[in-house]
């Protein structure tokens, strides 16, 4: 799971509607992947991006390499700061754990799974 | 076939790796020229985010297709489709480094090979284990600008349909519409404004009254992009699109 997959999920546990998002990442086992930079494409992903889920889960992660506040002026150091937090690291294992209602979701193989058992849904 | 795009590598899957997910067939080819044909329309609305719900492997019995070439050629030599292969192509025709690869399955195998099938042809794909887009839902709508769905269409008895193994990839119910029927409200909820909706049919499904329904219940347009008739599916690739923010070629 790269770090622009987790900017998207959500809890979705019957009933759990506040503090659902972002899910908190523990006991992670990351790694790096190199993706090509395409700033056009960096740009467009920004306004689907939450920034500060972005923020504060990479700061979990000890990656210090965003601004808190997403900055006005959209420079190529930004972009590039983007691509690599979200884009070029991954959660090989470990879990996705809901701040809300204390679901676990399991994260292997770098593959989140966000099924729940059937007397959760 | 794809005459311009190689069809996506998959060498990396193997013959056992087939026993738990779907082996691709004439729906994943047909499904691929459409997009393929459509390249030119897509890349025009430079799409940044891509879902495809159901990214797993065929398996299916498709004794129909044994003798034609393509599927021969498949069944013995897996090079032209399977798991993640149609995000891998789309990949190819969008560009790997221009859009966002999110690939859904029910099937946890399913989900792991595509990943696998995304870093052989170099095209970045994020698969998530769920039904439909469920856990992304919130965050992704009204975002989705390629959204892809090879359903389970076949028409099976209703308690085949919603297990989560290998049954799931072509188990459609009565008239293979109960889990399509489930999916379309979805749809118009994760399109963006100009993204569009590309699904498999077989005739079993009706394709002209689901694409009435959608036009009647939320405003899509609708065609068939494509159509061939494989053995007694009679295959069809529809596409979805909010009418008016897409200009016809
Ligand atoms: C017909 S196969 C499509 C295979 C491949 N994408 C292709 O086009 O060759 C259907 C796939 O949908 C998956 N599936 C079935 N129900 C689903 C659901 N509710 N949510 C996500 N995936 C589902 C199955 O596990 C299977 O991998
Ligand atoms: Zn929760």
């Amino acid at each position: 799971m790269r770090l622009i997959t987790h900017n998207m999920l959500q809890c979705h546990v019957k009933g759990c509607t506040t503090n659902n998002f972002p899910l908190q990442i523990q006991d992670a086992e990351l790694e790096t992947l190199e993706a090509e930079f395409n700033p056009g494409f960096v740009q467009r992903l920004i306004p689907k991006l939450h920034w500060g889920a972005l923020y504060h889960t990479a700061v979990s992660l000890g990656i210090e390499d965003l601004p808190e506040q997403m900055p006005e002026e959209v420079t190529e150091d930004l972009l590039r700061a983007i691509h690599k937090v979200a884009l070029e690291t991954r959660v090989k294992e470990g879990k996705a754990v809901c701040l809300g209602c204390g679901h676990v979701y399991p994260i292997s193989n770098g593959i989140p799974n966000m099924l729940l058992q059937d007397n959760e849904v | 076939m794809s005459g311009g795009l190689p069809t996506p590598e998959i060498g990396h899957i193997t013959r056992s790796d087939y026993r738990n997910v779907y082996e691709p067939a004439e729906d994943t080819f047909l499904l691929l020229d459409a997009l393929e044909k459509d390249g030119d329309w897509l890349r025009r609305r430079s799409p940044t985010l891509a879902l495809e719900v159901g990214c797993g492997p065929r398996r299916q019995p498709c004794e129909h297709a044994i003798d034609r070439p393509r599927c021969a050629d498949v069944v013995h030599g897996w090079r032209r489709s399977g798991s993640g292969c149609v995000t891998a192509f789309l990949g190819q025709v969008l560009g790997a480094s221009s859009a966002l690869y999110l690939c859904t399955d029910i099937n946890a195998f399913a989900a792991a090979i595509t990943a696998k099938t995304g870093a052989v042809n170099k095209i970045p794909v994020d698969s998530i284990v769920t039904h439909f887009a469920v856990g992304m839902q919130q965050r992704i709508a009204g975002a989705i600008d390629v959204l892809v769905f090879n359903p389970p269409y076949v028409v099976t008895p209703s308690e085949e349909v919603g297990s989560r193994g290998i049954e799931a990839s072509w188990a459609g119910g009565v008239d293979g519409r109960e889990v399509i029927d489930k999916f379309l409200p979805l749809v118009p909820k994760l399109l963006s404004p100009q993204g569009a909706f590309y699904l498999v049919l077989i005739k079993e499904n009706r394709p002209a009254e689901i694409m009435q329904h959608m036009q009647d219940e939320y405003g899509l347009a609708a065609e068939i992009v494509l159509h061939r008739r494989a053995g007694y599916e009679g295959l069809c690739i529809a596409r979805f699109w909010r009418p008016g923010t897409v200009e016809k070629q």
